[in-house]
């Protein structure tokens, strides 16, 4: 099952090569990362797309807990949560496409970010699955280039009291 | 008053209380060496291989229970090293490794003997620092012995560049370590402990199975008083030796592939396995989904990830194994009532029965070819009341020794389990020979083994420290002939090794001394002569080649599931082999 994992670690050389080397080093998948600074310039958020069964993802938060730049992680499938990842897509357009291309960036709200008389860098941000779609629709017109940020995610503040803080995996 | 880095680390280094460190020099730290030459108060032991010094640093930690220090150059120093680290990130030693760095301005651009020291070390570390700063110089070693010797301990790498170890800075020794990252648990979850308490009063068939975990910390008092007081018989792992005396009624010895037969039936047909400070390792486990498949399982670690790694688990503590167990005693000195004796009797004599039909034994015929287990049991037998320290390589005769070598108390075994590193033995035992100067440090090795450090030799001599190695010589890559046997059909591919040097001659040749015991009637004597000896001594014991280890559970088997003795078609076999590793028998042995 594909879980989303927040991790926020010391800001300093050499942090994202010990996350990298723990999935590498113990066969953990990584289906995408995605670090930067905090608010606090001393420590990086990560938010990391893993999956795996509940048993290797309670190894993977455990290790990850071990490493001492890590400070604190949050497996985000323990509550809800929100993500979001970004696409820039460079389509190909002819003449006649061109119409056709800014359709689809409207349905989808995305913007256009450069424009050349043969293509439209298309700018979206979503779910995956909106990723998707857009993706899907763009094909036909030919993609040149398409880069995603991977997803970063963040825990819903709970409406109801009761579900008051996202729960934290505490060092055990 | 104003300190180049040397000083410094020199400084940093007594602050801790480090009185030996193993070392080999090196271009980029000739200005740490300089400065060590011009003090007292840390003694310098130069080995001949950096590999060298980093198994002395974990034989004089594990002799200790203090980080043992290594001092090594650039590049080959520092790849030269690595096996050590990883062998102290396997068994959680704690060490500090301090090794030289090209200058700052010159990292990244392949410089003369530049390796990438803290990308090559960062699997095989518990931690590791580059200081490109001298000004965070004392504050990186205060934490790289924190975070070596708290929580689960394990070996910290300090990466220092020349540049670092000359520029010049105000010394001040931080008082305090907070790393916002690290954090370890010592206390247990109470509730928890309690949990564990009723399961123990519950079970009818408990097993404790302890590691190395009560070894580091010195958690063997509460794990005895445990031990009696609920009649609980108790299991070792080979990093637990010590841990809990080897020849105390309640002792089954080690379990795992080659414990012994009592140990791992009950560990099978068990209803409360126990562990404390073990990590349910494959060596141990066997079938991992077949482990004590009847039984609750309660787990004490102060690492959260050694948890539910491999097995599943239904009581997880999470905390020092002293701590918890002191907790524990507390809980069922309260609860324990009636005569504990009577309720575990039925246990105990199903236990009893299997030591009776299987234990531990061999054949030594009085005039035959000396039998390596006969080794390690006069070798134990002739100086148990000496409390030595006893080394081991790797193979048949660490097996042999941990199946024979019952040792009273812990700090008392060096071994390396999880790596399996051969060429441990003789450095590690002048590690811990180093820091006990008095006391008999042994080292029983194979002659395979023994030769991956055999230059260290010379630093035995010259550093005085007067080892015993007693070498178990049957001219074989001994476990690998014996898997052969077992599983290859007796193929003997690349495990006999065919000419082995005179070690009785080698030994004289670094100015040590040698002894050679060719007869079962000369081996007593000649034991004791090297144990009387006041010098670094080599005793070459020629052994039956052909002789296995048992019991063994095949890797993967069960732990039930033990090979007792060798199968009918291994003894057809060996029924027309040459009986012992001679020369004239040597064709014969290749293609037996």
């Amino acid at each position: 099952m594909e879980h989303i994992i927040s991790v926020t670690v010391e800001n300093k050389f050499g942090v994202l090569s010990r996350v990298a080397g723990l999935f590498s080093g113990r066969g953990f998948n990584i289906e995408s990362l995605s670090v930067a600074p905090t608010l606090d310039p001393s420590m990086s958020q990560m938010t990391i797309v893993t999956s795996g069964d509940e048993r290797i993802v309670e190894q993977i938060v455990k290790q990850l807990n071990k490493l001492i730049d890590v400070i604190k992680v949050v497996d985000l499938n323990e509550s809800e949560f929100v993500s979001r990842e970004t696409a820039l897509i460079k389509v190909h357009t002819k003449a006649e496409d061109r119409a056709e291309a800014l359709r689809i960036a409207d349905i989808f709200r995305a913007n256009v970010i450069d424009s050349t008389p043969s293509t439209y860098t298309i700018e979206v941000t979503g779910d995956p699955k909106k990723l998707e779609a857009i993706i899907n629709l763009l094909q036909p017109l030919g993609i040149k280039e398409l880069i995603r940020t991977g997803r970063v995610a963040i825990a819903r503040e709970a409406i109801r009291p009761a579900l008051s803080q996202p729960k934290k995996i505490a060092r055990e | 008053m104003k300190l180049t880095g040397s000083e410094i680390l020199i400084e940093c280094l007594k602050a801790e209380g480090v009185k030996t460190i193993f070392a080999l020099p090196g271009g980029v730290v000739l200005k740490i060496f300089d400065m060590l030459h011009q003090q007292k108060d840390i003694e310098v032991v130069l080995t001949r291989h950096e590999q060298g010094a980093g198994h002395m640093a974990e034989g004089y930690a594990k002799a200790t229970g203090k980080a043992g220090v290594c001092l090594v150059t650039s590049g080959p120093g520092m790849t030269n090293v690595i096996t050590a680290l990883a062998d102290a990130y396997m068994d959680s030693v704690p060490l500090v490794c301090i090794s030289g760095q090209v200058s700052t301005s010159l990292i990244g651009n392949d410089a003369f003997q530049e390796a990438d020291n803290i990308g090559l070390s960062r699997p095989c570390t518990k931690y590791n620092f580059l200081v490109k700063d001298v000004n965070d110089l004392a504050t990186t070693i205060k934490e790289a012995f924190y975070i070596a010797t708290t929580g689960r301990p394990g070996p910290v790498l300090v990466d220092i560049p020349k540049d670092v170890s000359m520029a010049k800075t105000e010394f001040t020794y931080p008082s305090s370590v907070s790393i916002r990252g690290y954090n370890p648990t010592y206390e247990g979850n109470k509730w928890q402990i309690k949990q564990a308490a009723e399961a123990i009063m519950k079970a009818k068939k408990p097993i404790l199975y302890v590691g190395g975990g009560v070894v580091f910390s010195q958690a063997s008092k509460e794990l005895l008083e445990l031990a009696e007081m609920t009649q609980i018989p108790v299991d070792m792992t080979l990093m637990g030796l010590g841990a809990f005396p080897g020849e105390h009624p309640l002792s089954l010895g080690m379990l795992g592939m080659h414990g012994t037969y009592s140990a791992n039936m009950a560990v099978h047909y068990s209803d409360l396995v126990i562990a404390v400070g073990a990590r349910f390792d494959d060596r141990v486990t066997g079938k991992v989904s077949e482990f004590c498949p009847l039984a609750k399982v309660i787990h004490v670690d102060i690492d959260p990830t050694s948890i539910r790694k491999n097995i599943h688990v239904d009581i997880p503590i999470v905390g020092d194994c002293k701590a918890v167990l002191r907790e524990l005693n507390q809980i069922l000195r309260a609860t324990v009532n009636g005569n504990q004796k009577d309720l575990r009797k039925p246990w105990w004599d199903q236990i009893r029965e299997w030591q009776q039909a299987h234990p531990l034994a061999y054949q030594q015929e009085p005039d035959g070819a000396i039998k390596p287990q006969h080794v390690v049991k006069r070798l134990y037998e002739l100086t148990k009341d000496r409390d030595p320290i006893v080394a081991t390589d790797v193979g048949q005769h660490q097996m042999w020794t941990a199946q024979y070598f019952k040792l009273a108390r812990p700090n008392r075994w060096l071994t390396s389990g999880g790596l399996g590193t051969m060429g441990f033995g003789f450095p590690a035992a002048m590690g811990a020979q180093a820091a006990f100067r008095d006391r008999l440090v042994l080292c029983v090795a194979g002659d395979g083994s023994v030769q991956m450090n055999m230059q260290e030799m010379a630093t035995a001599v010259v550093s005085k420290l007067p080892v015993k190695v007693i070498i178990l010589n049957n001219r074989f890559h001994g476990m690998v002939r014996q898997w052969q046997d077992l599983f290859y059909e007796g193929r003997y591919a690349s495990s006999y090794l065919d000419t082995t040097p005179d070690f009785v001659k080698l030994a004289e040749a670094y100015g040590a001394v040698g002894l050679r015991a060719s007869k079962v009637e000369d081996l007593d004597a000649v034991l004791k002569e090297a144990i009387a000896t006041d010098k670094p001594v080599v005793v070459d014991v020629p052994t039956y080649p052909y002789e296995n280890c048992y019991p063994m559970i095949p890797a993967g088997g069960c732990n039930h599931e033990m090979i007792l003795e060798d199968p009918p078609e291994l003894k057809r076999r060996m029924a027309g082999a040459p009986s012992a590793g001679s020369d004239e028998n040597k064709d014969t042995i290749l293609t037996a």
